[in-house]
């Protein structure tokens, strides 16, 4: 569903991603795992449409992101690191909205939302404004929305930053839930190791734009020798942390971003 | 046209949520519109020019859609912060029709509130001259409204910060506001000024607005609708360009 081959993108002289090869099978929930600024996200953003990579190339569902951009961008959905929600607007229409930009029949974006609103708890709280929820409910809304347009792919960036461990439990019965009943090949990161060893099926580990392994959470722990993933995480990246490092490749980008803009 | 239609209700639907606003966006130009009336209508009298509210009124009104205008575009900046924004961008639709729908959106808003406005230079005391006239209106306030929100995503798709929104209200808003003629005639400026003047689109909507609601213009109305259609058009292109390139 998604193949990506020696993918690179750099911003000026800073190499963000490096030669990352990958395959993600259909149906399959993959994990992609990184320290902070190891390149996750800009390969997430290069996945989804909003960066052009600088060389390598990505098929999603046999497509090419860079050259088919709204084709690709009706088969995947996204949750963002932040929130992406109209925050003024109740939860129906943030769904209706969502729907009517991914052209969803009137029909079944009616049926849909009311299923996913009642999968995730929202239903009685639909006709509240977004800024009236709770952290963990906005982050529900968000994922419900993402299964809106049913989506191939689902892209999860960090969705359980934040939240407690009832909402964090909750949100994965959920993913899991839709990964089984309407084959979603769901492509998530996250920072909590044990949350990748249950729900994924194979899991991915990106450090300095790098991909240094891949396989299921058993082989990585076979592979370095230790017996959780998060020691195996910590075995394949080092245990020195990269805050600075990861922070100078954002501010080069904006900084790039700047520049572009006054020029 | 589903996805146009959706992003201008969202603009509608959370305008008329805003209450608040609604009265504090009014709240300026009223005073203009009283203090400014009331207080140099005498001096205005004297000089031979007739009655200050009378020619005020469209001002004022002129006013009120330049800023609703610009804010509309500005929200583009609240939209970047809140995250909204992406929500839109990656959607598998193109980025003109998002532009046109908000654009649209907040053209409607402005011209809701510019006919508030004017209800309140109604109660006030102005009267337009004839009825014709008065039907007339709406079109200089429509393109208004369309020139300014175009402008103001111009705008905004390039600001990423509030400091930058504090600039653009001081060296560009109120120079446009200040120099349209909304608060004085436009005859017998001295030279700079009145070259100033002209420069300023907004000089030909609230000249237009003054043709048809008190059969007094500085241009003619032709003019002005010529000016104002082939400026909106230059903005729409300027936006609708500067939107396309947003990056997040």
């Amino acid at each position: 569903m998604i193949e990506v081959h020696n993918l690179s993108k750099s911003f000026g002289t800073v190499e963000a991603v490096r030669e990352v090869s990958f395959t993600v099978k259909a149906g399959e929930i993959f994990a992609f795992l990184g320290p902070n600024g190891a390149g996750k996200t800009t390969t997430i953003k290069m996945l989804t449409t909003l960066l052009r990579p600088s060389s390598g190339s990505i098929r999603l569902d046999g497509l090419d992101p860079v050259t088919r951009q709204n084709d690709v961008r009706k088969r995947f959905g996204i949750v963002f690191q932040d929130p992406s929600l109209d925050q003024d607007l109740t939860a129906w229409e943030n769904m209706q909205i969502h729907g009517v930009l991914y052209h969803v029949p009137r029909a079944e974006r009616l049926e849909r939302s009311e299923t996913l609103l009642k999968l995730f708890d929202l239903w009685d709280r639909k006709d509240d404004a977004v800024k009236t929820f709770s952290g963990g409910m906005r982050r529900r809304l968000e994922i419900a929305r993402g299964f809106l347009h049913t989506p191939k792919i689902l892209f999860l960036d960090e969705p359980t930053l934040g939240l407690d461990p009832q909402s964090r439990n909750q949100l994965w019965t959920h993913v899991k839930h839709l990964n089984q009943t309407e084959a979603t090949t769901v492509f998530l990161t996250t920072h909590y190791m044990e949350e990748a060893d249950r729900v994924a099926h194979r899991v991915g580990v990106i450090d300095h734009g790098k991909l240094v392994a891949q396989g299921s959470s058993q082989e990585l722990k076979a592979q370095t020798g230790t017996d959780s993933l998060e020691q195996a995480f910590l075995a394949l990246t080092g245990t020195d942390i990269r805050e600075e490092k990861a922070a100078s490749g954002d501010q080069l980008r904006q900084f790039a971003q700047m520049w572009r803009r006054r020029s | 046209m589903s996805v146009v239609f959706i992003l201008w209700l969202r603009e509608l639907k959370r305008y008329t949520r805003s209450r608040a606003q609604i009265i504090a966006s009014l709240g300026q130009p009223t005073l203009y519109l009283v203090v400014l009336g009331f207080g140099l209508g005498p001096v205005f009298r004297q000089a031979g020019n007739g009655s200050y509210l009378q020619f005020l009124a469209p001002g004022v009104v002129g006013m009120t859609i330049l800023f609703s205008s610009i804010f509309s575009g500005v929200g583009l900046l609240f939209d970047r912060q809140f995250g909204f924004l992406k929500e839109t961008l990656v959607a598998p639709v193109p980025r003109l029709q998002i532009m046109i729908g908000r654009t649209l959106g907040g053209a409607t808003v402005a011209m809701l509130q510019g006919t508030l406005m004017l209800l309140v230079c109604l109660i006030a005391g102005f009267r337009p001259v004839s009825l014709a006239g008065g039907l007339m209106a709406p079109f200089f306030m429509l393109l208004i409204a369309i020139v300014f929100c175009a402008l103001g995503t111009a705008i905004g798709s390039g600001l990423q910060d509030m400091q930058g929104f504090q600039l653009i209200m001081n060296f560009l808003v109120l120079p446009i506001f200040f120099l349209s003629g909304a608060l004085f005639p436009l005859d017998n400026l001295p030279a700079a000024l009145s070259f100033l003047t002209r420069l300023d689109p907004l000089s030909y909507g609230i000249d237009g607005l003054r043709g048809t609601l008190i059969a007094a213009s500085h241009f003619s109305t032709v003019t002005n609708f010529a000016v104002l259609i082939a400026v909106a058009m230059a903005f729409l292109a300027l936006g609708a360009r500067a939107f396309s390139r947003i990056q997040l």
